[in-house]
């Protein structure tokens, strides 16, 4: 709790309590874990549409919790939210999840269209006649080529580079025309380039079909310039506020509790350093 | 049984593939063992295929040792062993979802219920008399000496295993490739594994009676790893692999007509050519050449 009071004093403020118009989450002094661990409480806040949304934290704070609670996966201890004036359930077409950890592997011969196919129409019993098959196929290509993905559609899910894969998890996401986008760290594993590339896209789903995009990263810089808000999980509390408030040298490294350096240069560009990382440049 | 085999068939190979088969099929034992073959042939490329992609390969070789145990036990008390396979099989799959979730979590937890199988159906058979036959014919199978009866139950489980896996075929094949998704999108996973687990044990226990215990992979894993590699759609991969059992259990069961060796033995073989084949000739795995590729995802890789 000690560090708590290096964050802004209007971040968890309530005002979401009155639902405007055009918010897609929100949620009213919500606590979450299990049984016996409590893992966040009293968290107050709201998403609106269309925005992107940076989820910081560290490992443990309960960053996969709240999205877990999104997708109706965990009820809350306490609290309220509503997701697009509901209730979270599963299986919400409306949502779309890009998980972190895939068990998609090396020796996979099936392509990426029929993984991406899966997301419109996986979880339906029975089969599906030709025509239908034929429909799903083309909205699985649309959804591919939203994300600069069209090349890989008839490539086998073994023989996708990292950001490949991301790519088309992306799409499967895509696929069923959804409101909110939950992504978990998506970046990890990505070199600078592909990290840079990736978050282009995303952001281009978000501007172009009005998507809410939230995204789970542990390295901020590649978000920066992108992110309208940042969701903030620390200490058992969760805060909020625009990037230009929490990406300080005091919140992230009370955040992380670890030192962590924010640099900004004379285009007013921002980068993010670790102590190692700072260390190591002097 | 070959030594039957062998008695009857004194008509000889000829080119005329007609004749062949009209010689062939004046035989009750022929017909029973292609009907019989084809039904199972059928199944087994249909769950086969699941099996290959959800990595259950060891689960199901495991399955088939449950189904040693009760097929002896059946034998013992002069029950059909067919019975006692399915009761033991199915009992197996309950106890595999039981005991883990997570099938890397699974080896050594199956590979204890397996070794501990094989031990009690050591135990049955040794307590039977019949001893030498009973026991070769549940290990190496004994498709030749399948009877109306068994055809009929064959014919049941395959159709009630087929109807199953028509109904859970999609949220099937998103969990098996897409565990974590597939539950976030409503998918039981948790439940679809134990259905699955015994539709494998029900499709085991028919095999059991063309390939025997100890080469079950041969009808359930090796046409859906040859299917696998040949192509990158489920409903297409299903196809071959059904084409490949169905090709390997016929043309096993011809050949073995006009030779005193076990048909078990030409059916893993046939398969066995096949799929080292379509790992011998790259062209058949349909790899794309990665310089067929445009720039731009060359340069991803």
């Amino acid at each position: 709790m000690s560090k708590m009071h290096l964050m802004p004093k209007h971040w968890g403020n309530n005002s979401m309590a009155q639902a405007r118009t055009g918010q897609i989450i929100v949620a009213d002094k919500l606590t979450a874990g299990y049984k016996n661990k409590v893992i966040w409480e009293d968290a107050t806040f709201s998403v609106a549409a269309g925005e992107f949304v940076g989820v910081l934290g560290q490992n443990g704070a309960g960053k996969t919790t709240l999205f877990r609670l999104l997708m109706g996966l965990m009820n809350p201890i306490e609290g309220k939210i509503k997701l697009l004036g509901e209730s979270p359930k599963r299986g919400n077409p409306k949502v779309g999840y890009v998980p972190q950890r895939r068990s998609v592997n090396d020796s996979m011969t099936i392509e990426a269209l029929e993984l991406v196919r899966l997301g419109l129409s996986g979880n339906r019993w029975g089969f599906s006649g030709e025509s239908t098959a034929r429909v799903e196929r083309t909205r699985a290509m649309e959804a591919l080529k939203s994300v600069d993905a069209e090349s890989l559609a008839n490539r086998s899910l073994g023989s996708l580079s990292g950001g490949e894969l991301q790519r088309v998890f992306l799409a499967q996401a895509l696929v069923g025309d959804v409101d909110l986008l939950l992504l978990d760290e998506p970046l990890a594993n990505l070199d600078v380039r592909r990290e840079v590339d990736l978050v282009r896209i995303i952001n281009d789903v978000v501007k172009s079909r009005g998507v809410t995009v939230m995204l789970i990263a542990h390295d901020l810089n590649p978000l920066l310039p992108v992110l309208d808000r940042v969701i903030y999980l620390a200490n058992g509390k969760l805060a909020t506020g625009t990037p230009k408030e929490v990406v300080t040298t005091k919140s992230l490294s009370a955040l992380y509790g670890a030192p962590i350096e924010v640099l900004r240069d004379s285009k007013g560009r921002v980068a993010v350093l670790g102590v190692e990382e700072v260390a190591h440049h002097e | 049984m070959n030594s039957i085999l062998a008695s009857v068939s004194n008509s000889g190979f000829s080119l005329n593939i007609w004749t062949d088969l009209t010689n062939m099929w004046q035989y009750a034992f022929i017909r029973n063992a292609f009907e019989a073959g084809t039904i199972i042939a059928v199944v087994a490329g249909v769950v086969g295929y699941f099996v290959v992609i959800r990595r259950l390969s060891f689960a199901a070789h495991a399955l088939s040792h449950a189904g040693f145990a009760g097929a002896a036990g059946a034998v013992l008390l002069s029950l059909n062993p067919l019975l006692g396979l399915m009761a033991f099989t199915s009992a197996g799959g309950l106890a595999m979802a039981a005991l883990g979730r997570k099938a890397a979590a699974r080896d050594a937890q199956i590979g204890i219920v397996l070794a501990f199988m094989l031990g009690l159906g050591v135990l049955f058979i040794s307590l039977y008399k019949g001893y030498a036959t009973e026991a070769y014919s549940l290990l190496f199978g004994e498709i030749l000496g399948i009877s109306r009866g068994d055809v009929i139950v064959t014919l049941i489980a395959g159709i009630i295993v087929l109807a199953v896996m028509a109904v859970i075929y999609r949220p099937l094949l998103f969990s098996s490739l897409d565990e974590d998704v597939a539950e976030a999108r409503g998918v039981p996973v948790l439940g679809l594994g134990i259905v699955f687990l015994l539709i494998v044990a029900v499709t085991t226990s028919i095999a059991v009676q063309v390939v025997g215990v100890l080469l079950i992979f041969a009808l359930l894993v090796t046409p859906a790893a040859i299917a696998e590699r040949l192509s990158r759609r489920p409903a297409s991969g299903i196809a071959i692999s059904v084409g490949m059992a169905l090709f390997s259990t016929w043309f096993g069961l011809f050949i073995a007509y006009y030779q005193p060796y076990p048909v078990s033995f030409f059916i893993t073989s046939l398969v066995f050519v096949v799929y080292l084949l379509t790992r011998l000739v790259p062209r058949l795995s349909f790899r794309k050449p990665e310089t067929t590729l445009p720039a731009k995802v060359l340069d991803e890789v």
